[in-house]
């Protein structure tokens, strides 16, 4: 009796002293654990700002050799260490612009396809095949556009565009000269079939929050389909294409390995658009690693530096539109 | 009454307005899907011809000489494998930060801005970054900085994933398991990540089909190898890189190697995306 007694107490003193510490270390788990999700999410912040600083750094020689003149100047000539980064600007600026141009009419014309002509059962293979393009490698594209697309353009489109616009007095400077077959041109069409599933996924989805009373209000009063998408989707879900089309562009700025195939590498400003050129992306890749000297791979990296103040700007502008259009479908 | 409605001029040209942009929305369809048809037809064509056992067994040949892509495929999967290991719990701990502790808190709503920025940021830029970092800093080109700089490309895409996932994942589960008295990270780790399982997998697939092609940050971290080499504190060849730089030369049985090397590429690529995209199907209908 006495025993059992005893036995008993002992055992609880046992099981507290067990609970204490087993609650201890549970505790102690719980911290551990929140702080390292706490600091793995720290480390989002950490390499964004690794990648700004260490591009500043990279860049600092070649940014206080030719300060702002770096920005305007066209010469890149690596013999005599004078480089500037307009001709690549240019490329950059110009094939995403080419891109855009083609990409976003298209896109919105698919999206308003899928929304609202599409039968039912085709939306979802449809929406999936777009989501494909957008997955496959970059460099595919690039192999794609060398050996198929840009002789094909060499051979049938060029040719056309020269003949057809030479007598248009702008245009014919716009479009001039031997058909290359590579150049901004072609870079700016394969860029515009990249960004397209982005851009056509991302409207796709605005047009869809669309609320249906809207547009069978619309429908109501007699509109067509077209009068319904330019005057009541298209207005709703201004603010989240604008958003897609940004991030679209965003991509296509950025692109490497598409473009790097198709340009032609010409560090010059030409005023035909079928000219070969550069853009950064395709500088860096080309010449990074044969870059000699510290001033030529300086150089390289400010370009880098450049390209990423950019793309960040763009996809910013983009984050925050698509944010605050997320913040209006909340409420 | 009606006809006179129905051929009002104003009518017939709304309709024929009408009829014009539908149908240019059809084409327009038609158009973008013509692109990947075109492409992987191109690509079928092209990789098919070249595919055979060599191309598994053998190393990348000088030109002129026969070979396979050996090399270039394990040091791809090696790669990938060390950048998935390194990211992924990366990823799956800041997405858990942002979607459980920190649901409302001001650093999640930076994070995911600056995460989202990263998910489309130029992957140029990133393979500058790990130069400057670890090739610069070490004096030579290794294969432990391309997995790095793969691995950075990793984490924004399963810390997205992560936290849209736990997100979904209905508060009542998380009240029952605090109920009983789980300490809140055996709630996660044993009641949330097992609720969003499908979804995080998902991501982490999304997230290897994304690198897998990924060439521009390997350009000058882990640069290319012509021979075997699995030591990662060397240049390692990768797939990508092999295909730019066969794809580039003069040289045709270079050039038919590259082509091969990008249908092996996409296809994995779209198997991955494929099978991501039926777990994600699975999770949603159940």
């Amino acid at each position: 009796m006495v025993d059992v007694a005893l036995q008993g107490g002992a055992m609880v003193v046992a099981t507290q002293v067990d609970r204490g510490k087993v609650l201890r270390r549970l505790q102690l788990g719980d911290i551990v654990f929140r702080n390292l999700t706490r600091a793995s999410a720290i480390t989002v912040l950490v390499i964004l700002g690794g990648i700004i600083l260490s591009l500043i750094h990279g860049a600092w020689p070649a940014l206080s050799t030719f300060g702002l003149d770096f920005l305007i100047q066209q010469s890149w000539n690596p013999v005599t260490e004078r480089f500037g980064a307009i001709a690549p600007i240019y490329g950059t600026v110009v094939t995403s612009l080419i891109a855009m141009l083609i990409a976003v009419p298209v896109g919105l014309f698919i999206a308003l396809f899928l929304t609202e002509l599409c039968p039912m059962w085709l939306r979802r293979p449809i929406g999936i095949a777009i989501e494909l393009l957008a997955g496959i490698p970059s460099i595919i594209y690039g192999i794609w556009g060398l050996f198929v697309f840009a002789p094909f353009l060499q051979q049938y489109v060029q040719p056309f565009l020269i003949a057809l616009f030479g007598p248009v007095p702008v245009l014919s400077d716009l479009f001039a000269g031997p058909p290359y077959g590579i150049g901004i041109f072609t870079a700016g069409l394969i860029l515009a079939i990249m960004v397209l599933p982005f851009i056509t996924s991302i409207s796709r989805d605005v047009f869809e929050a669309v609320p249906p009373v809207l547009k069978e209000a619309s429908y109501g009063l007699g509109c067509t389909t077209w009068e319904v998408a330019r005057y009541v989707v298209l207005p709703f879900a201004r603010v989240g294409v604008i958003g897609g089309v940004m991030l679209g562009l965003g991509r296509a700025l950025g692109e490497t390995m598409a473009v790097t195939f198709v340009i032609g590498n010409a560090h010059r400003i030409s005023g035909s658009i079928l000219a070969p050129g550069t853009t950064i992306s395709a500088t860096i890749a080309n010449e990074f690693t044969e870059a000699v000297g510290d001033l030529y791979t300086s150089a390289l990296i400010a370009l880098g530096l450049i390209l990423f103040v950019i793309t960040f700007i763009v996809l910013a502008c983009a984050r925050l539109m698509l944010m605050r259009l997320n913040a209006k479908v909340g409420t | 009454m009606t006809g006179v409605v129905a051929n009002s001029p104003l009518y017939v040209r709304r309709r024929w307005r009408n009829a014009v942009t539908m149908g240019l929305a059809f084409a327009a369809t038609i158009f973008g899907l013509s692109w990947l048809v075109l492409i992987l037809v191109e690509l079928l064509w092209e990789g098919f011809s070249g595919l055979s056992l060599a191309v598994f067994t053998e190393m990348t040949p000088p030109p002129g000489s026969t070979g396979g892509l050996l090399n270039p495929i394990v040091g791809s999967l090696v790669m990938t494998a060390i950048a998935v290991a390194i990211g992924t719990p990366l990823g799956i701990l800041a997405g858990t930060y942002m979607a459980e502790y920190g649901r409302y808190a001001k650093l999640t709503t930076v994070v995911r801005f600056i995460n989202d920025i990263l998910l489309s940021a130029p992957s140029i830029v990133v393979g500058l970054f790990i130069y400057e970092i670890m090739v610069a800093q070490m004096g030579h080109f290794s294969g432990w900085a391309g997995a790095v700089a793969l691995a950075v490309i990793v984490v924004p895409v399963v810390v997205r994933t992560t936290e849209d996932m736990l997100t979904l994942v209905p508060d009542t589960l998380r009240e029952a398991a605090a109920s009983i008295g789980l300490p809140r990270s055996l709630m996660i780790t044993r009641v949330a990540y097992r609720a969003a399982r499908a979804g995080m997998i998902t991501g982490v697939l999304l997230a290897v089909a994304r690198i897998s092609g990924e060439t521009a940050p390997l350009l000058f971290t882990a640069l290319n190898n012509q021979f075997w080499s699995l030591n990662l504190n060397a240049p390692v060849s990768s797939l990508p890189v092999v295909i730019f730089q066969f794809a580039l030369s003069p040289y045709k049985d270079w050039q038919k190697l590259a082509w091969t090397g990008a249908l092996i590429i996409t296809l994995a690529v779209l198997a991955l995306s494929i099978i991501a995209r039926i777990l994600a199907a699975q999770r949603r209908s159940s």
